[in-house]
C-alpha cells in the first residue's frame, strides 16, 4: 500500500475512534447490564457462527 | 384507575409501528443489497483497480459519519444510504476482480457469498424468534470497535499476516453481534428509523462478508 493511502487510511480510523470513544463512554456508564442467562442466549449463536467458518474454511481448502 | 382498553390500544399500536419499522428495514435492506450487487458487477466489468477500495470505504464512512444521520428522518436519507452502499459495492468490486484473477478466486467468493447469507439469516431469525432484548450487548459491542480499530490501525504499519487473521475473526464476530443487537432493537422499539437500521445491518453484512473473504482467501492458500 502506498505511504499515503497508509496515512489516509489511519487518520480515518483515528477518526473513528474519536467518535466511537463518547458512545463507549456512554455505554460503559449507563448501559443496560446483563441479567442471568443473558449471555449464554448469546454465546450459543457466536460458537454456531465460528463452526460455519471453520465448516467453509474446511470447504475451500 | 389504569384503562385495560387504553393499555392494550397502546401495545397493539407500538407492535404495529415495531412491524413497520422491521418490514421497511428489510426492504430497504433487500434494495441496497442489490444495488450495491449492481455496483460491484460495474466496477468488476471496468476492472477498476484495488486502491478504488479504500477510496470508496474512506468515501461511504465519511458519508456515513457526516451526511446520514443528519438526513436520516428525511426522505433525503433514502437517497444517502444509496450513495453508501454503493460506493461501498463499487469497492468491493476492486476486490472481487483481485479475487476473480486467483485460481481458487470464485469458489472463494461464492462461498463467502454463501457463508454470510446463512450467518444473516441464521442470526435474524434467531434474533426475531428468541424475543429477548441484547441491548446489553452495546457495552460490550462499542468495546470490542475499539479494540478491533486499534488493531486496524497498528496493523496498517505493522502488516502482519497473522494480525490480519485475528482481526478479521474478531470481525466476523463482532459483526454477528451487531446482528443480534441491531435486531433486537428493532423487535424492542429500541431503533424507530428504519434507515438507520438498513445502515447498521448493511454494515453488518458487508463486513462479514469482507472479512469471510479474507479468511477463506487465506485458509484457501490464495
Amino acid at each position: 500500500m502506498e505511504l499515503f493511502g497508509k496515512i489516509a487510511l489511519a487518520a480515518v480510523l483515528a477518526m473513528m475512534l474519536l467518535f466511537l470513544w463518547p458512545a463507549f463512554k456512554q455505554w460503559q456508564e449507563q448501559g443496560p447490564k446483563a441479567g442471568p442467562g443473558d449471555w449464554q442466549s448469546v454465546v450459543l449463536p457466536l460458537v454456531l457462527v465460528v463452526g460455519l467458518v471453520v465448516l467453509l474454511i474446511a470447504l475451500v481448502r | 384507575m389504569v384503562n385495560p382498553n387504553y393499555s392494550l390500544a397502546r401495545g397493539a399500536e407500538r407492535a404495529l409501528a415495531t412491524n413497520k419499522v422491521l418490514k421497511n428495514t428489510y426492504l430497504l435492506l433487500s434494495a441496497t443489497l442489490a444495488f450495491s450487487a449492481l455496483m460491484a458487477a460495474v466496477s468488476v466489468a471496468a476492472a477498476v483497480p484495488s486502491w478504488m477500495y479504500l477510496v470508496s470505504v474512506i468515501g461511504a464512512m465519511l458519508l456515513g459519519i457526516f451526511v446520514l444521520p443528519r438526513t436520516a428522518n428525511s426522505s433525503s436519507g433514502i437517497g444517502v444510504i444509496f450513495g453508501i452502499t454503493g460506493l461501498l459495492g463499487f469497492g468491493l468490486g476492486a476486490i472481487l476482480t483481485l479475487y476473480l484473477s486467483l485460481p481458487k478466486g470464485p469458489e472463494v467468493i461464492a462461498t463467502a457469498f454463501g457463508g454470510t447469507g446463512l450467518i444473516f439469516l441464521g442470526l435474524s431469525g434467531y434474533a426475531l424468534t428468541a424475543k429477548r432484548d441484547f441491548s446489553f450487548l452495546g457495552g460490550f459491542l462499542f468495546a470490542g470497535m475499539m479494540v478491533v480499530v486499534i488493531a486496524m490501525l497498528a496493523n496498517i504499519f505493522l502488516a502482519l499476516p497473522a494480525l490480519s487473521l485475528a482481526i478479521s475473526a474478531a470481525i466476523i464476530l463482532l459483526m454477528s453481534a451487531f446482528i443480534l443487537y441491531d435486531t433486537s432493537r428493532i423487535v424492542n422499539g429500541g431503533e424507530t428509523n428504519y434507515i438507520m437500521a438498513t445502515y447498521g445491518l448493511y454494515l453488518s453484512i458487508f463486513n462479514i462478508f469482507v472479512s469471510l473473504l479474507q479468511i477463506l482467501g487465506i485458509m484457501g492458500d490464495e
